[in-house]
């Protein structure tokens, strides 16, 4: 108790939370993983940031900071408890200097509110994770996130500029600039993508891009799986190159239609929606392209988007997709796997094949532009034994992607739920290496404890943990 | 050759084959870097072989500079210890290229040239429109950090690298990154080797997202009186939804400089290009690709926008005209120093906002060293800045080292980052060519000790003498 009274004393009552009713809401990211933290704090600044690690270092407790929550692999869970370091108040809009194409901004300011700050000047931030209306830029760098327009402009990384860095010791120190180029290592390049395991971010320096003169959304409708897979190996091989390019199948676009009313057809096997951005006449050009593709290789129809309003209804489907599926199942899995391109369909036959064999429902919407696959397993927790069946099934998917010369993780992080993975990727040489990077900046490991690295010498085995559908089951148990 | 000498070069020897062994003083004088000659020269024919003698030369504590075709070792402090040149030219497969897919893999000695052949087939290209490009390996790019103007729409290679193997200080081989155009696993080290001039470990593969090939493309050039009317085309087009690929501002020194002839000594004969670049006007070149329709468009647009900043004219490159003007874009820097042997270049990035103030900045400070400037600016916010010097000697080397001080103090009065990309190494005796060390710079120094605890990878050569 004497830690929350200093914290309080710092921050202020209204800026703490202790009680177990309280900290309910903070065991949880996007996954069913629980893990507690002991408290929760909420800094306004900078300054109460550095306050906060230096308590939490006289302690020698872990720290974990946390943007909204909405992360996918468990990456803002306190796995070994300690305090969570909220960043909810530490969301404003610094700078938008449209002159240069630049925004400074806190940490916790939401993805979608700097891209509506910026539409005035013409601008936005690129970036555009599916949770984009919640999640928060501090969160997006720390996990490197993606979404289905990352195809043609590139993940978090590609965007950010320079960070303001709190170490784990407390000392404050600057990364990068608002320039290009910034001469010394990429300290820049390291920090995004570290998972918060390696500094606490309390500033972003972003390039903002300029908004298309046009866009034009096509949804490609097939009646063969197969069909729609070929068409990205198509339009990836002829190099032509939407802004985006999503495949939902059919399973997972009825349970979107069912929420979304976006006008996905009910009959179909599966959709692409693909997105042409650019000068108007690059757009059209590409529609010609891309209808051609898609007809070639068997879409039943492509039709195009008629207007604003239709096209946010199609992407309002695509987006909150994890969350219609939350009313079809108890519980789904998610996985993250990428692929080359060229080898889309026989994945997808892979998929439905080992997901068949195990007698689980799996529905598959991901970024099929860059062979970012999402397949949603659906399970119920209380059933056992067919949670067993789901791990095994995301194992012999996961190996797969590896064996086809993939990557366990694109957009989601490795957090928590993929770590013990990480052999299968990397040798002990890899891993040793990023291990002495991480005790440069995190050397007591208080920072963001048990993430990313393998926490057991067994080399491979997955322990995959289920992501809660939407409004899904109560606070289930861990899974084991 | 002392017994521990003797013994270093038996070792190379037996790891490498005495054929890829060198030793004699002569031929060793092309592995200098900064007037330090190493004093063994190897060419592994592995990344295995390559690890082997890195790890030897840990054992040893003996110092290793890699190189490819060593067209960039120009860049960087005069290396504290030099022994071992690792010359990766071997290393020049393709390990894997999925053309269906837009990815690559290759080995560290694999030329530019050679790499963009094998593309072209399947109607691809990697933009890595670098200086040298004809001679440069891939590796030897990664690790000298340079850009290129097709950055103004590709970026760099930081934004279309993949992953990296590479070889640490005590001669084991790591990677990070993957082969696919999307990964968030594990930490991004492959950044870090970045224009980090191998002091972090000797690359020796890199994966690559591929770019397909625009089948046409068009260039305009557009001149103009003064900078000012040049930059507020630049400021025109960056509010405009137009795209160029290339979108570069030229001083009407580096014009006069793109008008001589192309030298021979960078590989490739290039046509005359005089004609474009009007005395004592600055320029603004623009390259174009894609549809027809969509070139006509931006052609006839950024016709209308050179007008209304006031240009005295603009050209339209004709199919044969376009790679003469294009080759001088690319080796403006081979091309300044190959016309002044004694010219500091530095490389400024700086906000283009700022970019007028900086220049009347520099402009001030050549005329107060008595020297002719030339300028060549990217216009995503770069600006290369050449003090001119024909001679190296130590008068010239005098007025260029009291003019860097100046030239970093301009950089950093606009918020611009400024080092020296190239320069006679007399002047590197006098000044530090990375400007000073930031607020940053302890953690690169503990990252230097983690990657290369026995400092044997190209020490001195990187910021802070790391």
């Amino acid at each position: 108790m004497k830690l929350i009274r200093e914290l309080q004393a710092l921050l202020g009552r209204d800026s703490v939370l202790h009680q177990p009713a309280d900290l309910m809401m903070y065991e949880y990211d996007g996954s069913v993983e629980q893990a507690r933290p002991d408290a929760v704090v909420f800094p306004r600044t900078r300054e109460d940031v550095v306050a906060i690690v230096r308590l939490a270092n006289r302690e020698s407790l872990p720290i974990v900071p946390r943007g909204a929550g909405t992360g996918l692999s468990g990456g803002a869970l306190a796995r070994r408890g300690g305090i969570c370091i909220g960043f909810s108040r530490m969301n404003r809009i610094l700078e938008v200097d449209a002159v240069n194409q630049r925004a400074v901004v806190q940490p916790g300011v939401v993805n979608l509110d700097l891209s509506r700050a910026a539409e005035p000047h013409g601008l936005y931030f690129a970036p555009d994770p599916s949770s984009q209306k919640a999640c928060t830029i501090g969160g997006n760098v720390a996990e490197n996130a993606g979404g289905p327009h990352t195809l043609a402009y590139g993940v978090t990384t590609n965007h950010v500029l320079g960070l303001e860095l709190v170490l784990p010791d407390g000392e404050v120190v600057r990364v990068g600039s608002r320039t290009v180029d910034t001469p010394g290592y990429d300290l820049t390049g390291l920090l995004v993508g570290s998972e918060g395991t390696l500094a606490i971010v309390t500033e972003i320096t972003v390039r903002l891009l300029r908004l298309p003169e046009a866009v034009k959304t096509l949804l490609a409708i097939y009646d063969r799986v197969d069909d729609a897979t070929q068409s990205v190996v198509e339009i990836t091989g002829r190099a032509i190159t939407p802004a985006a390019c999503e495949m939902l199948d059919g399973w997972t676009l009825r349970a979107v239609e069912a929420y979304a009313h976006a006008g996905y057809p009910l009959d179909s096997a599966a959709v692409l929606l693909i997105e042409l951005e650019g000068l108007r006449e690059a757009v059209e050009a590409q529609a010609v392209d891309i209808r051609e593709v898609c007809t070639q290789c068997g879409a039943r129809e492509v039709r195009v988007a008629r207007d604003a309003r239709e096209r946010e209804l199609l992407w309002k489907g695509r987006k909150n997709a994890f969350g219609a599926v939350g009313r079809l199942s108890p519980s789904y899995y998610v996985q993250d796997g990428v692929i080359p391109r060229t080898k889309l369909p026989q994945t997808l036959r892979h998929i439905d094949e080992v997901c068949a064999r195990y007698g689980l429902q799996v529905g598959n919407i991901f970024h099929a532009g860059d062979g970012n696959l999402h397949p949603l397993i659906a399970f119920d927790i209380r059933d056992r034994a067919q949670f067993e069946r789901v791990v095994q099934a995301a194992n012999e998917i996961m190996a797969f992607c590896i064996a086809a010369g993939g990557t366990i993780t694109g957009e989601h992080g490795v957090g928590m739920e993929k770590n013990e993975l990480m052999p299968l990727l990397f040798s002990e040489a890899d891993l040793a290496m990023m291990r002495r990077v991480h005790d440069v900046f995190n050397p007591r490991g208080l920072l963001n404890p048990e993430k990313v690295f393998p926490t057991t010498k067994s080399c491979g085995e997955i322990r995959v943990l289920p992501v809660a559908g939407s409004g899904a089951a109560p606070a289930a148990p861990r899974p084991r | 050759m002392t017994t521990a000498a003797t013994s270093a070069m038996a070792r190379l020897q037996g790891i490498a084959g005495a054929s890829h062994v060198i030793a004699d003083p002569a031929a060793l004088a092309a592995y200098e870097v900064d007037g330090v000659r190493p004093r063994a020269a190897v060419r592994p024919g592995s990344a295995d072989e390559a690890a082997e003698v890195v790890g030897m030369a840990a054992a040893e504590k003996l110092a290793v500079i890699a190189c490819g075709a060593r067209t960039h070792l120009g860049i960087g402090g005069i290396p504290s210890r030099y022994e071992i040149a690792l010359d990766l030219s071997r290393l020049n497969r393709v390990i894997a290229y999925d053309p269906g897919d837009l990815t690559l893999g290759v080995e560290a000695g694999v030329t530019l040239a050679t790499l963009n052949d094998t593309l072209q087939q399947h109607g691809q290209f990697l933009p890595l429109f670098v200086p040298f490009m004809m001679r440069a390996t891939i590796g030897g790019t990664l690790a000298a950090g340079v850009d290129s103007p097709l950055r103004q729409h590709y970026g760099t290679a930081r934004d279309f690298l993949l992953g990296v193997e590479s070889i640490d200080g005590a001669g084991t081989r790591v990677k990070s990154g993957s082969r696919v155009v999307k990964c968030v696993a594990g930490f991004d080290l492959h950044k870090l080797h970045l224009g980090a001039l191998g002091t972090l470990g000797v690359i020796t593969a890199a994966n690559f997202r591929t770019f397909p090939a625009f089948p046409e493309s068009r260039g305009l050039l557009a001149s103009f009186r003064s900078a000012e009317e040049a930059l507020d085309m630049r400021r025109r087009i960056a509010e405009s939804p137009l795209t160029p690929l290339t979108l570069e501002v030229l001083s009407p020194e580096m014009g006069e400089l793109f008008g001589r002839d192309f030298p021979e000594s960078l590989g490739e004969r290039c046509g005359p290009a005089a004609r474009w670049f009007p005395a004592g006007h600055w320029t603004l070149a623009a390259a174009l690709g894609g549809h027809a329709a969509v070139m006509e468009r931006q052609e006839r647009e950024l016709t209308r926008i050179a007008e209304l900043s006031g240009a005295t004219g603009v050209a339209r490159l004709g199919p044969e005209e376009r790679p003469a003007v294009w080759a001088r874009l690319r080796e403006a820097l081979p091309l300044v120093q190959a016309y002044f042997p004694g010219a500091a270049i530095y490389r400024i990035s700086v906000l283009p906002g700022e970019f007028l103030r900086l220049i009347g900045a520099l402009a001030q400070i050549g005329e107060r060293a008595g020297r002719p400037t030339a300028m060549a600016l990217r216009g995503v916010g770069v600006l290369y800045f050449s003090l001119l010097a024909r001679e190296t000697g130590a008068n010239s080397v005098e007025s260029q080292a009291r003019a860097s001080a100046a030239v970093f103090q301009a950089a950093a009065a606009v918020g611009g980052n400024a080092v020296v990309s190239w320069c006679p190494t007399e002047l590197k005796q006098k000044i530090n060519v990375w400007g000073a060390p930031r607020g940053d710079f302890d953690l690169m120094q503990r990252l230097k000790n983690v990657f290369d605890p026995g400092g044997i990878l190209a020490p001195g050569r990187f910021v802070g003498g790391l």
